[in-house]
């Protein structure tokens, strides 16, 4: 029985693959049930995890097994309840208190950590001595560094008007901008492929079974 | 005063979570940790508002008979029997309601919240974002035109990444002498990434932080009140 | 029968053509070889460096949009910190994470059992072990750092923290000896960098999908935010050839360069037809003024 359900599952992967590559030819039937089902699925299985994963565990558990101990865990669970107000346009007031909570703590958390890696850390890692490497293509490469960086940080200074000769490091830095958006771009198509290349793998593979 | 209440809340959890950040004594990380323990709970009930919302919408739809509402049925089925499935059986080493479910395990061979795991969510999924390259083809046919002198920069430099980590790079320009090296397509692609994409990316990351850094003041400091929403 | 506009015809041989990039180059392999790159060496050296019995954390913070990117590399490290005897400890930032983890350790010890009949099996609780998902991102990782029972009181199984074996010298994320992070996007390997290495001085090495990857390259310094990044497939490929086996990431570059090379075409076709577009528009406009 095990295996007729392995191999009815594997029919059931092919259709759902077939129907959203059905779009590619134009909007259709199969396509838009393909899509339905995956939005029910996708929020079915985070809310199951969003159970197992952290309510159970991190919560009910706790309150259930050593009330007295974990006791103040039913104010972050008054402040969930008043977040699931919101739906309701009387009571959505009530939800703006764990809102506030969370974006208080998680802006404040979020500005230490990211002026740390993304600012202080960043600018220490700028502070190379091009010098010390022995090939002339690190050489060149880490002046580039520094030069790109300043350049690249100057184009987004937007407090003043950028004319004259301040205009000079922010062409530049675009310049900079550009080979980086390239290469990001040819990284994409990579990604894209990528993806691609898994579910024709699927399709040629485990399903019509033409690759052993 | 209800929305300047949230805005005491916000101040107040944002300073105590800065001043955790420096002053490592009691009792500020033990306020912390406890913000933190808090932050996961209610991050939980945020992801059962947006699916109960989701349920609602799509709920409506059908009630009222909307245009393809039969679609929005499929997902309420879909998403019920998912959750069924995960509640009663539970999923992987995890028991549901009916325990491990041993009996439709050895019918199916997997949990039943597995079996559709694979089946149908995993290829759903997977396929949905691989029309991107299809996307990002036609794009490259029509889309992708030089003009000027950036874009030529931006072409030249795409054109060099995507040979460079290739299978065929080494084969190319393989015939390069050692003594120009870093000409040869992979070497010139890491070249490329590690430098002069580096630099860009810093730029941005330098730049992204400070601006982290000014709208997490202007939150904490109750100048930017959009999070709360409209109304009184 | 009305026949398709020309861009719609134009758009279905462009799709046809990818489809056969693709197909053709899986169906019969090019047998074309990979070279490694020096930021995937980083992650791999990062651990082979450690000795057996080390607790090291791999955080699956992706679902299975990029699993064909991001399960191979997954499949690849854990392969790698088995052989070299650490203790696996499996997050996740993202739902789907725990799922995916599971189908890695099974499909790893799978290939390692093909390979090698008498290879270790790897028992869990004691080798690996997986605490499944919590959201909240940094401020969970930060969570991590002050006590990892506080944030994972049970694994998914329902196993307390404290009666797990391999556990029990781990109580805070400093006796963790690194972090791979496999990252689809947001929370995922940014979170693990600013928090595990920025704040509690983790190693934290990362596997991203292609199009992240150029974003985390300024992590790649002297300041060792990033040991190491492995960006896609090709990075995919590349620690499986270091590892010495033929996996999914490998045989997926014979498509991905064939796909590459008509992607480019496409990119020259389109460019040459603009020009010609534009020069006719010149010469017309030059006729009309002439």
């Amino acid at each position: 029985m095990a295996d007729i359900m392995t191999t009815v599952g594997i029919w059931l992967a092919a259709f759902f693959t077939l129907s959203i590559f059905s779009f590619l030819y134009k909007d259709n039937p199969f396509y838009k049930f393909a899509e339905q089902v995956f939005v029910g699925l996708s929020a079915a299985y985070w809310l199951v995890y969003t159970i197992y994963n952290i309510l159970i565990p991190n919560l009910f558990d706790k309150l259930f097994t050593d009330f007295a101990g974990n006791w103040v865990l039913l104010i972050p669970m008054l402040l969930g309840i008043m977040m699931l107000l919101r739906m309701f346009t009387k009571l959505q007031w009530l939800s703006r208190y764990p809102l506030a909570l969370m974006v208080g703590t998680s802006a404040a958390m979020s500005m230490l950590l990211s002026f740390k890696s993304d600012f202080v850390e960043q600018m220490a890692a700028t502070m190379i001595n091009p010098f010390k490497f022995a090939s002339a293509v690190d050489v060149v490469g880490s002046i580039m560094v520094i030069a790109g960086t300043l350049c690249g940080v100057f184009f987004f200074y937007f407090s003043k008007k950028q004319e004259g000769f301040y205009k000079v490091p922010s062409k530049i830095g675009i310049w900079f901008l550009m080979v980086s958006f390239g290469a990001s771009f040819g990284y994409t198509v990579m990604a894209r492929i990528s993806l691609l290349i898994g579910r024709l793998d699927f399709l040629l593979r485990d399903w019509l079974h033409i690759i052993k | 005063m209800k929305r300047n209440l949230p805005l005491i809340v916000a101040f107040v959890s944002g300073v105590v979570i800065l001043i955790a950040g420096f002053i490592p004594r009691d009792p500020f990380p033990r306020i912390e940790s406890t913000l933190i323990d808090w932050f996961m709970i209610i991050s939980s009930f945020a992801i059962l508002l947006g699916q109960a919302s989701l349920l609602r919408m799509n709920v409506i739809r059908v009630a009222e008979k909307a245009p393809n509402w039969q679609y929005y049925l499929a997902g309420i089925i879909s998403f019920g029997l998912m959750l069924a499935f995960g509640l009663l059986w539970g999923m992987e080493k995890t028991p549901g309601l009916l325990g491990q479910g041993q009996g439709i395990v050895s019918q199916l061979g997997v949990k039943p919240f597995d079996y559709l795991f694979e089946n149908a969510f995993i290829p759903l999924s997977s396929t949905m974002f691989s029309l991107l390259a299809f996307y990002i083809a036609s794009a490259a046919y029509r889309a992708f035109i030089i003009r000027n002198f950036e874009s030529n920069l931006l072409m030249l430099t795409a054109v060099i990444v995507m040979l460079g980590r290739t299978s065929f790079a080494p084969m190319l320009t393989g015939w390069i002498p050692d003594s120009l090296g870093w000409l040869r397509l992979p070497e010139l692609t890491n070249f490329i990434m590690q430098y002069p994409n580096t630099a860009a990316q810093r730029a941005i990351l330098i730049s992204a932080a400070l601006g982290i850094v000014g709208a997490s003041l202007r939150i904490i400091l109750g100048i930017e009140r959009s999070y709360l929403g409209g109304g009184k | 029968m009305k026949m398709p506009e020309r861009s719609v015809v134009e758009r279905r041989i462009v799709f046809l053509l990818l489809v056969l990039a693709v197909a053709l180059p899986i169906i019969f392999p090019l047998g074309l070889k990979t070279q490694s790159t020096p930021l995937t060496e980083q992650v791999y050296d990062l651990v082979n460096s450690l000795p057996a019995g080390v607790p090291v954390i791999i955080s699956f913070d992706y679902d299975p949009s990029t699993i064909t990117e991001l399960q191979p590399m997954a499949e690849a490290v854990i392969e790698h910190a088995w052989k070299k005897g650490h203790k696996i400890i499996a997050t996740a930032m993202w739902p789907q994470g725990p799922q995916v983890a599971e189908m890695a350790f099974k499909d790893v010890q799978a290939r390692m059992e093909k390979q090698n009949p008498s290879v270790k099996k790897h028992i869990y609780g004691e080798d690996f072990i997986n605490l499944g998902y919590k959201p909240g991102g940094l401020v969970t990782i930060q969570g991590m750092g002050r006590s990892m029972e506080a944030i994972f009181p049970t694994d998914t199984s329902g196993l307390k923290y404290a009666e797990i074996p391999m556990l029990k010298p781990v109580r805070t994320l400093k006796d963790i000896r690194y972090v791979i992070s496999l990252s689809a996007g947001d929370p995922g390997l940014r979170d693990w960098i600013m928090t595990a290495n920025g704040k509690f001085n983790v190693p934290v090495a990362g596997g991203t999908t292609a199009v992240s990857a150029p974003g985390f390259l300024p992590y790649v310094n002297d300041q060792k935010q990033l040991h190491g990044l492995m960006g896609g497939l090709k990075a995919a490929a590349e620690y499986e050839l270091l590892l010495g086996y033929e996996g999914t990431a490998s045989l997926g570059m014979n498509p991905q360069s064939v796909a590459h090379i008509l992607i480019l075409a496409f990119i020259l076709f389109g460019n040459i037809r603009a020009w010609k577009k534009r020069k006719a528009d010149k010469l017309a406009q030059e006729a009309r003024h002439g």
